[in-house]
């Protein structure tokens, strides 16, 4: 027996189709099946009244760090999936950097399997570029793409040896995929635990200076320029960086870019009174660097926003600033961030915003999805645009609560996540059944 | 006696939020209390029955052997802990500690630590009066206390005057209080010493920045002269002490040019040869051991006040008048 949708009356935002209207969508056996004016609903199909409501192609985040295996008390497959669908997200790609790293076939299956198994927003594993992520010679690649890996990379740690970069984006040409570097020179970083910069200075931490996350995004762009391979830019940060970016599109360099929300939207002001819920690598940044990411968001220079989803335990943020690890949760946020401070802000308008949050990332990662043409994957997210929450870290699904935005008044909030045509979020029948704490 | 505002908040942790007001009653309180240290029965009643924890997770003499002569004096009951040895060392954290202190239902903390903001993470988290002794290169409040009380004392007043600190500002949290400190009650600060030890964007904590000693020399009323640190040579911010002492030493000869009245400070330990000679730190215009007498009169001050006593009361109740 078919399996059919119908999400009603909603305002459907596909940028992939240049479309922005009143429509309904049927979605029938895990594919889009039709997107019309008015459309009747087939017999036995769910109908879910969407007026009022926002409908896009399913969110892709890029990156997030879902801890499994090795530090399950910080979060799982299942709870990452699970926090990922309830903050809009269909899809995510898990970094690599667990314990042990995913550095070979069979830890990628094991990702894949439990994605699977979690049976909420699809987790698409991510492989190491080096072997043990040392850094010294590369991983099982091509295995570990045969084995459902999107891409590589040794996130957590730049490849700080450029031939090795050479050599993995050289490589990575054989099998199509990106190869994504956390751009940072760590000659120059290693001893920061924020910003390098006046507030660093009054509050007696070492910084990290801009030129230490400028000089890798310099180098991965030469490199991509001389190897013709794919470069996938994270959490870029800084103005030298956004520029870079900007000057090597032009040109004509593979290379794709994310911004997160967090850069988006704070300074390293954030740190001020040593909050350990603003510290992440690369650290917030100058209110001029803010300004960069923003304006490399709206023109396309960074194509994609991802979270960099971080979970920690409680008890490892609460520490003194520098023995605190960097890092902070965003899949719940991130949709109520972008709508309220980047899109409320006139940064970039609704369309774009989900360009930026699923069509491009779909593009980079060579994911399906990113798109409601007819026969692409039932991936959608349904959001209120007009309601307004506030940011509650209790509720979250996430196991961790390190997020600096907690009380944050924020207007957008997601509302159902559908997967293959499933509702894995905001729904009696989907599971896990609501957010806690509501009733 | 009746609860009145506290001169100070619950903790002392730096003195950058601190006003003039708040900085003048903590000079004006110690000067009271710096007789009792000239007295044959060095102790008073003042925190009769208050029971203070010295907590050192970092090597320190002068200021722990401060501290504990201020708290003594005013007749706390005080217990010492140093990392070493304890349950620190064991890997107790930082909050497990604070909590485990409090469950003895101390007072008061003072503390030392090598992370910079270890102090307002303990004063967030425990009911105690918490004293900044040190947080990483964060701040030191009391040695930016008793530096800005030497001064007073000496040149009778801070506002107006220049004063030029000398050496490793970027990992000097002494540098920090006395640049917050010196600037709120109105002196002109600059800072000197070689570029590799200065801490970024510095000149917008509203600082001079020499280069050069002998130019800073000529400016200033005041010299802090700050301790070089044998670890950052190591570290290769200077290659080597000889040099340092050559080019940003602080020397009779160099002093030639200064104004006539200027004075040197040194927050100790000293490196005599390097930055500073001994002819200067054992000359006429060394404050070094005026330093240490009112180091510990500003710390009777602190604790006087953050337990709550009156800056108006501090000479009744040195003489046994009550209790704090």
């Amino acid at each position: 027996m078919s399996r059919s949708l119908l999400l009603r009356g909603g305002r459907v935002v596909d940028p992939s189709q240049k479309l922005d209207a009143k429509r309904d969508v049927l979605l029938v056996d895990g594919k889009v099946a039709t997107v019309r004016a008015k459309l009747d609903a087939p017999e036995n199909a769910r109908v879910v009244e969407c007026a009022g409501l926002v409908v896009t192609p399913g969110l892709i985040d890029v990156h997030v760090h879902l801890r499994e295996p090795g530090e399950e008390h910080k979060e799982t497959i299942a709870t990452g999936a699970a926090a990922a669908a309830a903050g809009g997200f269909t899809a995510v790609c898990a970094m690599p950097n667990t314990d042990p790293p995913i550095d070979d076939p069979a830890a990628v299956g094991f990702v894949a399997a439990e994605g699977r198994r979690a049976g909420s927003a699809r987790v698409y594993p991510v492989g190491c570029i080096s072997a043990g992520r040392d850094g010294k010679r590369l991983a099982l690649i091509g295995e570990m793409v045969e084995a459902g890996a999107v891409a590589v990379t040794d996130d957590g740690n730049p490849v700080m040896d450029s031939g090795l970069m050479r050599t993995a984006l050289e490589y990575a040409l054989a099998f199509g995929i990106p190869v994504a570097d956390h751009p940072e020179d760590l000659g120059l970083s290693l001893t920061g635990h924020m910003n390098e910069g006046i507030v660093a200075t009054r509050l007696g931490l070492p910084g990290k200076p801009n030129a230490a996350e400028d000089i890798h995004i310099v180098r991965d762009l030469l490199l991509a320029e001389l190897t013709g391979g794919h470069i996938h830019l994270q959490h870029v940060s800084t103005r030298f960086g956004v520029e870079s970016i900007r000057q090597a599109k032009a040109r004509g360099v593979h290379v794709t870019a994310e911004a997160t929300p967090h850069h988006l939207v704070l300074t390293h002001d954030a740190v001020i009174g040593y909050r350990t819920d603003a510290k992440m690598n690369p650290p917030l940044r100058a209110a001029e660097d803010m300004a960069a990411v923003r304006a490399g968001l709206a023109d396309g220079t960074l194509d994609s926003v991802a979270t960099d989803h971080a979970p920690h335990h409680y008890d490892e943020k609460e520490a003194a600033f520098a023995e605190a690890p960097n890092g902070i949760v965003g899949l719940e946020t991130a949709l109520g961030i972008m709508l309220t401070r980047v899109v409320g802000e006139g940064v970039i308008d609704l369309p774009t915003l989900v360009e930026r949050m699923s069509c491009a990332p779909a593009r980079a990662f060579n994911l399906p999805g990113g798109t409601l043409a007819e026969g692409s994957p039932a991936d959608v997210t349904v959001f209120d645009p007009k309601e307004t929450w506030v940011v509650d870290p209790r509720a979250f699904l996430s196991k961790s609560r390190n997020t600096p935005f907690t009380g944050w008044e924020l207007t957008g909030r997601p509302k159902l996540t559908v997967v293959a045509g499933r509702i894995v979020f905001g729904d009696d029948e989907a599971r896990p059944r609501r957010r806690r704490g509501e009733r | 006696m009746t609860p009145t505002p506290a001169a100070l908040g619950k903790d002392l942790v730096g003195l950058q939020y601190l006003s003039a007001d708040q900085l003048r009653t903590i000079l004006d309180t110690a000067e009271p209390f710096k007789e009792i240290s000239e007295r044959r029965i060095k102790k008073v009643p003042v925190l009769r029955g208050k029971t203070i924890v010295n907590l050192f997770f970092e090597a320190s003499t002068r200021t722990r052997i401060s501290f504990e002569f201020a708290e003594k004096r005013l007749s706390a009951d005080t217990v010492n802990i140093v990392a070493a040895g304890s349950s620190i060392s064991k890997g107790e954290t930082l909050v497990d500690t604070a909590r485990n202190l409090e469950a003895m239902r101390i007072d008061m903390v003072v503390m030392r630590h090598p992370a910079s903001g270890a102090a307002q993470f303990l004063a967030d988290r425990i009911p105690s009066n918490v004293v900044n002794a040190g947080d990483g290169r964060h701040e030191h409040p009391t040695q930016g206390l008793l530096d800005l009380l030497t001064i007073r004392d000496r040149m009778g007043r801070v506002e107006g005057l220049k004063v030029c600190i000398v050496g490793d500002i970027l990992h000097s949290r002494v540098a920090r209080s006395n640049i917050y400190g010196l600037l709120t009650l109105g002196a002109e600060v600059a800072v000197c010493g070689p570029p590799t030890l200065m801490p970024p964007a510095v000149q917008e904590l509203g600082v001079q920045v020499f280069t050069r000693v002998e130019e800073a020399i000529e400016w200033s009323d005041v010299l802090n002269v700050l301790r070089l640190q044998l670890e950052r040579m190591e570290a290769g911010y200077v290659p080597s002490l000889r040099e340092y002492n050559r080019i940003w030493g602080v020397s009779n000869a160099r002093l030639e040019a200064a104004k006539k009245d200027l004075l040197v400070l040194h927050p100790g330990p000293m490196n005599r040869g390097v930055e500073i000679d001994s002819d200067v730190a054992d000359g006429p215009r060394s404050v070094i051991l005026d330093q240490v007498t009112n180091g510990v009169a500003v710390r009777m001050a602190v604790l006087y006040l953050l337990a709550g006593g009156q800056p108006e009361r501090a000479e009744a109740a040195k003489q046994g008048g009550g209790d704090a």
